[in-house]
This record gives C-alpha cells, structure tokens and sequence, in this order.
C-alpha cells in the first residue's frame, strides 16, 4: 500500500505537532536549567569550601622577610662580614611586549653578554607563576644603574631589585677563618627549615659563616598580602617581622692576622696564635688564602676549578685540617711524659755519641748533630733539641704512655669549641696501629715516635692549643674563635672539657721551660739568633717534620730534594714565660728546618702581640667599651 | 483537553485589558517578554559594573547598546512575518556573501577573521547575521511543505545549513557555527522531525564526532583536553575553568557580596566582563543571584514559547520556537562552561555579557518573536 502521498498542508497537525514538541522542548528546557542549578550547587554548597580556600590561596600570599644576616666583628671591633647592598636587574615577562627588543636594548645598555641572555631565557621558563620576575643581572654597579634610570621609560617590566650581600673587607688573611656564604644549593635546601629559610639565598658554607649559621641567620618574619592575578601586593594583611641575626664577635686581631698572613710571605703555610688564659684564638692564618667574596657573588665554573686544582691549595685551611708531622716540637711534652712517669729525673745526665741504639739492636738512630751533643740532661736536651736524649726517653717510656701522655694535651682529638671541621689528626699506639693496619708495633717506631716523626699527625691548631695548655701549666682552656654571640659573650666551656694536666712536683714545668728558653735565649739553642734584643722572656721549639723518609746513614741535602719533598719548618713558642700572653704554632710548608725558617715569624708575632702600642690602646678601649656597655645595661 | 490553557491565555489580552491590548498590540510588542527582558538587561547591567571593575564607562555603554537593541527590537517587531518570510532569502544570500567577502579578505589578512569592516563606521559580523537568517531560510523553506518534512526536504535544508556553517567553521569559531546549525536544527525539530530520523542523526554525529576531532584547530582540541582535565595545565589554558569554578564555588550561596568577589576584583578570573561574567554572579551574588538569573531566563523561554505557540502560521510558529530554544542554548553552553561541566566556547552570557552585537541579535529575534506574536489576521489563511 506504498502510494505517494500528496503534499498537501495539513495546518492543524502541524500545529499539534508544534505544540507536543516545545512542549517536549519546555520539559528539556527545564531538566536542563535544573541541569545546571544542580550543579551550581554542587560548586557554591557542597564544595564551597573547597573553592574557598583555593579561592583565598590566590588572593593571599605569604611572603617571607629574611632576616639580616648577623655581622662579624673582630676582638677590637673591626668589621670583618658586613652586609653590602647590591643591585639586581630583573624583567616581569608579562610586562613586557616585545622581550627580544627589550633584552637588545638592554645589550646595548648594560653590555651584557650572550650567555646571561640565555641564562635569563632559562630562568624566565622555569617560574612559578605569572608576573613573577626572574634575574637578569646581578650586582649591578652605580654606573648601569645610572644607565637604567634614564632608559627606564622605554623598559616597561624591566625592575632593579635591592638586595643585602654579604661583604668581605678583608678576605685573603679571613677567609679560612670566617669562611663564606653561598647560594643555598639543594641538598642544604632539603635539610634545611624551609619556613625560616624561605626568604633567604644565602647560607654558611665554611668557617664561622658555617659554625655560626644559626646565630647569624636569625629568624625569618612574614607577611601575609593581598595579590591581584599579576602578583602586585594591594594590600598588607598581617605582618610579623623578622628578627635579625646575632652580631658576632670574634676572638681574632686583625691586625695579628694581617701580619702572621704576611709574615708567612706568599709561603704555604699555617700560623696559630692562642690566647693560653682564655683559649682566644687571637690569629689562624692559612696560607695562602682565597678571595671569600667571589664566592658570594657566585664564583665562575673556571675560577673554581683553577682555585681547585691551585698546588698550593689556597681553599684548604692548613690550620684546622693541615696534617703535619709534629717533628721536634713534641719534645717539651715528651720531657713532661718522662717526668711525670718518672723514667728520668730533670737532672739524670745521658750521653749522646750522636746516635742511639736499640739494646739489642743494631741500627743506628741518629741525632741530628752527627757527631753528638755529648752529656746531655734535660734542660741541655730541650735547647740543642738532642734526638739521643729523647729516643732514650720514647724507649724508656713505651708508646702506650707517650700517646696518651700527649692525648692530655689534646693531640689526636678536636678540643676547639668552633673552629669548623677541625680534624683530630693522629696519636700512634699500639692499639691504632692494630686497627689501622693490623701490625704489631716495632720498639724502633717508637723512637721514630719519640722525635715526632714516624706517624704522628698534628694540626697546626691542635699545636698551639697544646703549646697553651703546657704554658697555663696544664691548665686546660677551651680554644676558641667567638667571643661574643649579639649581647652575650661566649662563655664556651672553657673549664672541664678536659681535665687540667697534672704533674706530681709543679717544679717539673719550671724545668721543661727553661729548657724551652734556653732554645730561644741559650747559648747552644737551636732558635738563639730569635733571641737577640728580646725584650720579654719566651719559651719555644723549633721542629722539623720530615716529608722525605731518608734511609740510614743516607744525609739529608735539602738543595738536592724538590722543592715540595722538603722538610716543613716548625715552631712552637710562648710568651713572657712568667705571664703567658700567646701561645704560637707556626708551619711552613717544605721551607726546610725549624729554627732557621719559621723561629722568626713566632717572634715577629709575638713582638707585635707583646709590645705593639697599638694593642695597649686597643685593649684600653676594650675595657672602656666594655665599661659603658655595663653602664648602659 | 483541546489546548484549552492557549486559548485562555491568548485571549486573555482581547477580553480582560480591552484597551491595553490595542496599546501594546498597536505597539507591536509583548509586555510581559518586554517586562522581562529589561528585568533581566537591568540586572544584567548591575553585575556588569561589578564584573569591569566599576568601569562606568563599560556600563554606560552596554547601556546604550542596550538601546540601540532595543531599538531594533522594536523596528523589526513592526514588519508583518509576511514581510520578514519575504525578506529571508534576500538576508541569507547577503549573509553568505558577507561570509565569502570575510574569507577571501581574512586570506588576504592575517589568519582568523570573523569582522567585516568599514573602518571608523562599522564592524560586523556576519557570522551574527547568519544566527537568525540560516534557522529563517529553514523555516520559510519549510513553511512552503508539507510537513513532517520528507528526506528531500531534510537534504535540502541540509545544504541550506551546511553551506554558511561550514564557512563559519571555516573563519575559525567553532562555537558560532555549532550555535547557528543548531538554532536551525531546531527549526527542523520543531517542524516534526521524526524520531527515526533524530535517533538517526543521533548514531551518525556520535560517530562523526572522531572526524570532528581531526578537524580541529590545534587550539580548540586543547579547549576539550583542558576541560577533561583542566588541572593539566593550570597556569595555561587549565587556568579559566579552574578560575572561573574557583569564582562561583568560593561564592557560597549568599555570595561575596557585589563588587567584592576577590576572584574577579582582583583580575583572577579572565575575561570576567564577557565569557565569564556569570561566574562573577556566581562569586558575588552566590547560588541564590545565580537560581534568580537562571529563573528570569527560563521564564523568558517559557513566554517565549508561548508566543510562538500563538503564532498564526508555521513560519512563526518555527522561527518564534528556534529563536527562543536558541537563547536557552547560550545560556546553557556559557553557564555550563563556566561551572565548568561544558568546553571553554565563547558564548556569551546573553544580555548579561559585556558585547554589543549578541544583544542586537538577541532582541531582534525577540522583536521577530513579537511580530509574530502581534501580527494577526482577522481570518485564518
């Protein structure tokens, strides 16, 4: 029954039809609109809070207020760290039409190169958000900023940022001491308190900057602000402000450290100057040094490496970490190991033929003298530094009680309150060389042992603390390098961090400084012409630490060695014997003897320690500070 | 049953209000659509201050557009739908043209362009033309058939679509060309499309749906990833959903407070006076601005459905229905977009949304509602 039906309009149905279907449309038309209300309520009742933290997580922004890094003074007051302001170029991209117009233009104004371009192009990509600035330039100086100002209608987005840097005034003699600070890296980010952090750049690395990181910091401060979308603060909401990091005062004198770095004149080497009463550590030179500040400013890949790979390695502090032999110097606390285990008397007499032999043995131990000092007895000993007399002693001895004879003095562990790192070095026994390399030891290490060679290792530090100690008379002080933290003065544990040395007849001390002067002021000693025209009275010994092994009978021609297998030249010294004022370690890398080549910078310092006005004005000012500052609380 | 509730309600003007029948039947134009147009442009004005940062300079001249809209509104409602079926062909073969002019001159130019300009006097859009001609040529088409419409009769209206969508898509504004096939679809729905056909063309757009995929512009196949998931990139172009649902969620049910929506204020949400203008109602008047907005739009489409329904012959009868369906389409798309369970289209809030043209194009195809409304014959044809 398929028959074409004809087209003829059929007006009524199309008007049912009409109505039927918006009426259907009216139902859509209102599913849909309920559709939507559903919805609508899913987003401003059910998850309303939701909205409305991410809502205020827009709006609000918590920004961190670093604190300002505390700053370093010297014992009289001289800045050592300060904080310097500098100028950082930075571009808001959003801000910015034509970024590729604007980067040439600043090219042509700043001359910068293609490198920082790119570096800017890499840290514009990896932003947090929108509006937020990335760095262009850093450190800018007065002359580009001048540039900039005048430029500054035609870069639209182009800021220059303020921002505190820290400030080395003297960075070569300091650096070992003070350290520095860099840009926190991401292993210390990890580790760090990100709150308290948050703000800052900068951290202790090395040294002081280090130890005292906590103190110098501070604590950080917040402020919550109100943002717009492009990151501009329309508002402050609440603020807590930052408390600023602690000023540091330090046990060091510049001025002493000035000079023991120049007295160490282009040499490698370490000197260390203690204050014995306190355990001030008035000077901790390494030499030599490194400009602390390119560290700050974010030393180039090349610089680094040619600093690295410096033979003279100017980054390593000789003063805390140098492991030297102690060589001669070990002798006065030999002399008192002797005493004190009474396996000599001050006056037992013992001769020297100009070698020592083992009983029973064969080889011959030398004295340095070939020929021999002849009668030699304690005092005479210390003075002509006779290695005959102190191989009787390592024997009669035994290492087991010279060690820990010498482990009293603080050799062979880290005794300092704040020097960073500090390395304990070695004290050789029996038992260590057991654990070290599973040997027995050899009665003729023991003399080796017995004139500082052999395995002993001494840090610079650890021989100025000891050579503090020995002049306190066995009293222990903490050594030490800050002496005020903000208002407080340090009040490191100075006493019972070790227990005082004791002798059983005081008298014994007497016995080895005389000895001790007589190295310096004796006819026969081995450091006599530092003694010419000395206006006080000082106690030292002069060592040397072999670097080259000779063999027996072999004769040491220093002209023949390289340079770098030449002996290092030792010397320890206190002063005026009666009043200690400082004890002295001084090292010289590979400058050959003792006495000959590190005597004299001992002496220098001290003069300078002892005598200089200089001093005596600024310890007078010291007290008067102080004074006034008791008033004042 | 006998349409009985029509017939009242289409009589009601000629027995109850004697003399206002003849004022506004005379003025050609429907009060209560009237009345509830100006409610919701008031409104409508109201947030768009808030939403331009208290530009009144911005409200003030959606304001006189308003007018200008309005204006038209009323002119169109003064021609007979005789006249508007007579003028149709003329108005979709100009529109056409215009489209081709917008393509070779957008050749010649630079990549996308949807203007028409005479510079310093005019700018338009054709694609805004084509919103009420193509659904028009559909129903004076299908006015002159018998209806339900017959495969040849779909296949020419087809071409009749087809044609100016696929230059529209071509600009590129996939939004605009979806909403103008769409109006006229709805014609065709409306004129009694069988539902084998509708369930028909159901399976064969769900299965075009991949080849429309592949057809995309790279950027609008970003917009429909971005709204699956717009947490993907939330900086980029995550960032207007995940801003826009921030907005009205964070608005509660008693919103904010007008002009106090952080969201919007403080220039988080983009585009905040025109495509998303409905997420600061959402933010500043909450849930309860947003349901009496939603209630004034629906009431416009249930009078408006009315009117059509009143209509005198099935030219008006299609093009009343597809006019008012159509705006219920915008509202839907752009509030469903910015509550984020629709793509980012740019479909503005209508007559909410900062924007001159949509609101002379909505109104005129209200005044095109009135006149069919208005214009009676004494006698049926």
């Amino acid at each position: 029954m398929r028959k074409r039906r004809d087209p003829i309009k059929d007006t009524a149905r199309e008007v049912r039809v009409f109505r039927a279907r918006s009426l259907l449309a009216a139902l859509l038309v209102l599913l849909m609109a309920g559709g939507l209300g559903a919805r609508l309520f899913y987003l401003q009742v059910v998850e309303h809070d939701v909205f409305t933290t991410r809502s205020e997580k827009n709006r609000v922004r918590v920004e961190p207020l670093p604190p300002t890094r505390g700053l370093i003074y010297d014992r009289q007051g001289k800045l050592v760290a300060e904080n310097r302001p500098t100028y950082n170029l930075t571009i808001v991209r959003e801000r910015v039409k034509d970024i590729d117009a604007t980067l040439d233009r600043l090219v042509d104004i700043l001359g910068l190169d293609e490198t920082q371009v790119e570096a800017f192009r890499k840290r514009s990509r990896q932003r947090q958000r929108p509006y937020q600035p990335a760095l262009l330039m850093s450190d800018l100086n007065e002359r580009q900023i001048a540039r900039l100002a005048v430029n500054r209608y035609r870069l639209p987005g182009v800021e220059v940022e303020a921002q505190w840097l820290r400030h080395y005034p003297d960075p070569k003699i300091m650096s070992h001491v003070l350290g520095y600070v860099g840009r926190i890296n991401d292993q210390e980010l990890a580790s760090l308190d990100s709150g308290n952090y948050a703000g800052t750049h900068y951290i202790g690395k090395t040294g002081i900057e280090k130890q005292y990181e906590k103190a110098l910091h501070g604590q950080a401060g917040l402020r919550k602000v109100e943002t717009n979308a492009r990151g501009r603060v329309l508002r402050e909401l609440e603020r807590t402000p930052p408390e600023p990091g602690k000023d540091l005062t330090l046990t060091i004198d510049t001025q002493l450290q000035q000079m023991a770095y120049d007295l160490l004149d282009g040499q490698r080497g370490s000197i260390v100057a203690i204050q014995p009463q306190t355990g001030d550590i008035l000077a901790m030179v390494s030499a030599p040094g490194f400009d602390s500040n390119e560290f700050v400013t974010g030393i180039s890949y090349k610089d680094y490496q040619s600093l690295q790979q410096d033979p003279d390695l100017p980054l390593f502090n000789r003063a805390a970490h140098g492991h030297y032999p102690i060589g001669s110097t070990i002798k006065p606390f030999e002399a008192l190991a002797a005493l004190q285990n009474r396996v000599v008397t001050p006056e037992e007499v013992i001769y020297d033929p100009g070698y020592y032999k083992l009983p029973n043995g064969t080889r011959h131990y030398r004295n340095w003298l070939r020929w021999g000092h002849g009668r030699v007895d304690l005092e005479r000993a210390l003075a002509v530094s006779n290695n005959t007399y102190f191989y009787t002693m390592a024997h009669r001895l035994g290492i087991d009680d010279l060690s820990s004879f010498m482990h009293k003095f603080g050799f062979g562990e880290v005794t300092s309150l704040d020097v960073q790192g500090a390395s304990s070095g070695t004290v050789p026994s029996r038992e260590w060389k057991r654990e070290k390399y599973g040997e027995a030891w050899y009665p003729g290490e023991t003399l080796s042992a017995g004139i500082g060679q052999g395995y002993w290792m001494v840090t610079p530090l650890q021989l100025a603390t000891a050579e503090a100690t020995l002049a306190n008379r066995g009293n222990w002080v903490r050594p030490h390098l800050a002496k005020r933290v903000g208002e407080a003065s340090v009040e490191p544990p100075f006493k019972n961090t070790k227990p005082d040395v004791k002798l059983d007849k005081d008298v014994w001390w007497d016995d080895v400084f005389n000895g001790m002067q007589k190295v310096v002021s004796g006819r026969e000693g081995t450091a006599r012409h530092i003694g010419q025209g000395l206006q006080y009275e000082m106690a030292g010994k002069s060592g040397t630490a072999q670097v080259f092994s000779l063999g027996q009978d072999q004769k040491y021609d220093a002209d023949e060695l390289k340079e770098r297998l030449r002996d290092h030249a030792l010397f320890t010294a206190f002063a005026p014997v009666d009043d200690p004022q400082i004890a002295i370690a001084v090292i010289v890398e590979n400058a050959g003897g003792g006495s000959s080549h590190a005597a004299g910078l001992a002496r220098a310092l001290a003069d300078e320690w002892l005598l200089s006005d200089d001093e005596n004005t600024h310890q007078a000012e010291e007290l008067i500070k102080e004074d006034v500052e008791v008033e004042g609380t | 049953m006998k349409g009985l509730e029509w017939r009242r309600f289409s009589r009601a003007p000629s027995e109850g209000m004697g003399r206002k029948r003849s004022f506004w039947s005379g003025l050609h134009l429907d009060p209560w659509l009237l009345l509830l147009l100006l409610s919701l442009m008031g409104a409508g004005l109201v947030v768009l201050y808030s939403a331009s940062g208290m530009s009144l300079a911005v409200a003030l001249g959606q304001a006189s557009r308003f007018g200008v809209a309005l204006l038209a509104m009323f002119v169109i409602a003064q021609f007979s739908p005789g006249t508007l079926y007579r003028w149709t062909p003329l108005a979709y073969c100009l529109g056409i043209a215009m489209l081709l002019a917008v393509e070779i001159m957008g050749d010649i130019g630079m990549g996308a362009q949807r203007w028409l300009e005479i510079p310093g006097v005019i700018r338009f859009q054709p694609s805004e033309l084509m919103k009420l001609a193509v659904p028009m040529m559909v129903a004076a088409y299908l006015y002159k058939r018998s209806l339900p419409p017959s495969i040849r009769d779909l296949l020419i209206c087809a071409l009749i679509i087809g044609v100016p969508v696929m230059m529209i898509m071509r600009q590129p504004d996939l939004g605009t060309s979806l909403l103008v096939a769409c109006a006229a679809v709805l014609v065709i729905f409306l004129a009694g499309l069988s539902w084998r056909v509708i369930g028909l063309l159901a399976v064969l757009l769900a299965s075009a749906l991949p080849l429309l995929w592949f057809n995309m512009h790279e950027y609008q196949r970003q917009r429909v990833l971005t709204f699956l998931n717009p947490e993907s990139d939330p900086l980029g172009s995550g960032w207007n959903i995940i801003q826009s649902k921030t907005a009205i969620g964070s608005g509660g049910v008693f919103g904010k407070g007008w002009g106090l929506g952080t969201q919007s204020q403080l220039e988080f949400l983009p585009e905040r006076h025109t495509d998303f203008i409905g997420a600061v109602l959402g933010e500043e008047l909450g849930l309860i601005g947003m349901l009496v907005f939603l209630a004034l739009y629906v009431l416009i489409v249930g009078r408006g459905l009315f009117l059509a329904n009143t209509a005198q012959d099935t030219f008006g009868r299609l093009i009343g229905g597809s006019i008012v369906l159509t705006f219920f389409i915008y509202v839907f798309v752009n509030i469903g977009m910015v509550s984020g369970i629709l793509p980012v289209v740019g479909v503005p809030l209508p007559l909410v949304s900062f924007g001159g043209t949509s609101s002379v194009t909505l109104l005129v195809g209200f005044g095109i509602l009135m006149s069919v409304h208005t214009h009676r014959r004494l006698l049926p044809r």
